[in-house]
């Protein structure tokens, strides 16, 4: 399986004018995954899908797909199929004729497109909006009938561009149900960006995070939240974030360490008996569960969650603990030691 | 709380009636005003010192039926108009299309393509009688180059209405771009990015995607360029004066002629109705039957 990797990115890089695009990025995407790029805004995750979608091209490296070298192809050789951010549905043409409009452009014949587009719209449950206008549809529909394009070339690799990043909270959460759906029936490659480690953990086999033009951390989503390589992938998966502590605070880690630890593993410690003394700086209520945040000199991000309704006072005093086996230790440049493995 | 409402209502239809009224007023004066004393004053006869003028209903109309003259202008509008609407329009895609591209110094080619728009029409048909002039004119020692004999342009029937089309596309192309430019930069640079993937040509993407997009301006641009082929005969003035034996003129400049030059505002106005009706006949199919086939973002 890993023997023919469908997508490689080799050495990739990207400049513009002298400026960092991305670089080193090499990747290898096994056919039939869901590759999610992740990362802040800026960190090069929407260049590396043009890079690969053949709307850039790169300074340096090799990008191959499915064993073809592709580097240098246009867009329209690399059998892909994209999804936008905006959608990019063209506005004077009814639902069916945007869906079918790379086939009318590659000359398939008139049947054939007919029942590939009676699929397409039949998957995305489109059915019945086949003459309307995209100005008349709501947004969640235009985001269907770009998936439904995508789709009907029955292309194998299909990217996919922050595409649920104009949708309301709720309908971002029943399409990326329905995307994730599609994906595994049709058997087909995605590439995925977004910024929303929410999105890219609850969808991706294997998520791609990034940072400021490089790679962090390649892996499936359990290895970036168990065993993330450094702070940065460790404040960015997970929500809430990784508190980090600074060694000096706790006994038996050295100095000038810093040591990550999850929400979860965090508990109130009985009085006088916690390995840290903080105070309460705010209370969140999620319904499920309340996250208590806690100020701490050495520490960011301290925070517990306590089932149900159960706020506490703001500036109260609190002693918490962990168990050593959840903490991340982290080295002085923010890297991973692996003491605890 | 109903005569609450009543009075929010009326106080809306007063304010309404306040917006509307500045153009009201200055339409009323300057235009329909003038339209209805033309319509009126086209069915009296001229008035002369020995025959008043008196209630002569569609006398004058049927006078410039059997007008030759009428006709032949007639004649060089279509003409004028057929040839500067289609070319200025071409021309004005083809040369938006190319300085919207990624091209090295596209302000100066945006420029240069807007410059014969600035110049007022008299200056530009005095650089085109420079031009024309045969013998020392540049077409002239451009042909003389290559041993062509001297041509007098505007000075022969056969080729006098061509160079006042040639001087008309040059100075409305230029503006028409700039009307496309703008259009062209509103379609999103991702529907050619989308284009590019679903493996469309540039010529396919040109035709299928941006000129129906470009349609509203285009149906825009018809209509202006409607109105100038009867409106703009600024050069005719200089370039030919409507000769040689009214070769190259047109309907306004007759309409002109007939009030200022032979004072016979009558027929003028008579002309002039008709003028009215054929232009508004034609902006309504184009706004009432293209409009439908057109899609508005």
């Amino acid at each position: 399986m890993s023997a023919h990797p469908f997508v490689v990115l080799d050495n990739v890089a990207k400049r513009w004018n002298g400026q960092l695009g991305v670089e080193h990025i090499s990747l290898e995407i096994t056919e039939g995954s869901f590759v999610a790029l992740l990362g802040p805004s800026g960190c090069g995750k929407s260049t590396t899908l043009r890079l690969l979608a053949g709307l850039e091209t790169a300074d340096e490296g090799r990008i191959l797909i499915d064993g073809r070298d592709v580097t240098t192809s246009a867009a329209s050789d690399r059998n892909l199929s994209m999804v936008f951010q905006s959608y990019a549905l063209f506005p004077h043409l009814s639902v069916a004729e945007n869906v079918v409009f790379g086939l009318k452009v590659r000359r398939v014949p008139r049947k054939e497109r007919r029942e590939k587009l009676l699929r397409a719209l039949t998957i995305t449950g489109l059915i019945g909006y086949e003459d309307r206008k995209p100005g008349e549809l709501s947004g969640g529909q235009r985001q269907r009938v770009a998936l439904a394009r995508a789709i009907v070339a029955g292309q194998r690799l299909c990217l996919m561009d922050e595409p649920l990043s104009n949708l309301d909270a709720k309908l971002r959460t029943s399409v990326r149900k329905d995307i994730k759906k599609l994906q595994q029936e049709l058997g087909i490659t995605v590439v995925y960006v977004t910024h929303d480690q929410t999105e890219a953990m609850s969808m991706a086999d294997r998520i791609v995070l990034m940072r400021d033009g490089h790679i962090q951390q390649v892996g499936s989503p359990s290895d970036l939240y168990n065993k993330p390589v450094n702070t940065f992938v460790a404040e960015f998966v997970g929500a809430p974030p990784m508190a980090l502590i600074r060694s000096e605070a706790l006994d038996g880690f050295g100095a000038g360490r810093r040591i990550g630890v999850r929400a979860e593993n965090v508990s109130i410690a009985p009085q006088g008996q916690g390995r840290m003394a903080c105070r309460v700086s705010e209370s969140e209520f999620l319904g499920a569960e309340t996250l208590i945040g806690l100020a701490h000199e050495q520490a960011e991000g301290l925070t517990i969650i306590r089932p149900g309704l159960s706020p506490m006072t703001v500036g109260q005093e609190v002693g918490i603990t962990f168990d050593d086996a959840d903490l991340h230790v982290f080295d002085a440049g923010g890297n991973r030691l692996a003491l605890q493995e | 709380m109903n005569s609450h409402v009543n009075l929010e209502r009326r106080r809306q239809a007063i304010y309404g009636w306040l917006l509307l009224s500045p153009a009201l007023i200055l339409l009323s004066i300057f235009a329909f005003y003038p339209s209805i004393a033309t319509l009126w004053s086209s069915l009296f006869s001229r008035n002369t010192r020995r025959r008043p003028s008196e209630f002569v209903g569609g006398e004058n109309y049927s006078d410039l039926f059997a007008d030759p003259t009428f006709w032949l202008v007639v004649k060089n509008n279509l003409l004028y108009a057929g040839v500067t609407i289609p070319v200025s329009i071409a021309i004005a895609l083809a040369m938006a299309l190319w300085a919207n591209s990624k091209i090295s110094a596209r302000g100066f080619v945006r420029t240069a393509y807007f410059t014969p728009t600035v110049l007022p029409m008299i200056a530009a048909a005095n650089l085109w009688l420079f031009f024309y002039t045969p013998g020392l004119g540049v077409l002239d020692q451009i042909g003389s180059l290559f041993g062509l004999p001297s041509v007098n342009w505007l000075g022969q029937p056969e080729t006098a209405l061509w160079a006042i089309i040639i001087v008309t596309v040059w100075k409305e192309a230029g503006f028409f771009m700039i009307f496309y430019l703008a259009a062209l930069q509103t379609i999103p640079e991702d529907l050619k990015e989308a284009a590019d993937i679903e493996g469309a040509s540039r010529w396919t993407y040109t035709r299928r995607i941006v000129l129906p997009l470009l349609m509203p301006t285009t149906l825009f641009i018809m209509v202006n360029a409607l109105i100038n082929s009867v409106k703009l005969i600024d050069h005719l003035f200089i370039l030919t004066k409507g000769g040689p034996s009214d070769a190259s003129k047109l309907i306004l400049y007759y309409i002109w002629e007939m009030a200022f030059a032979f004072f016979d505002a009558p027929h003028a106005a008579a002309m002039t109705i008709m003028v009215l009706l054929v232009l508004g006949i034609v902006a309504a199919i184009q706004f009432f039957y293209i409009d439908k086939r057109t899609h508005y973002q």
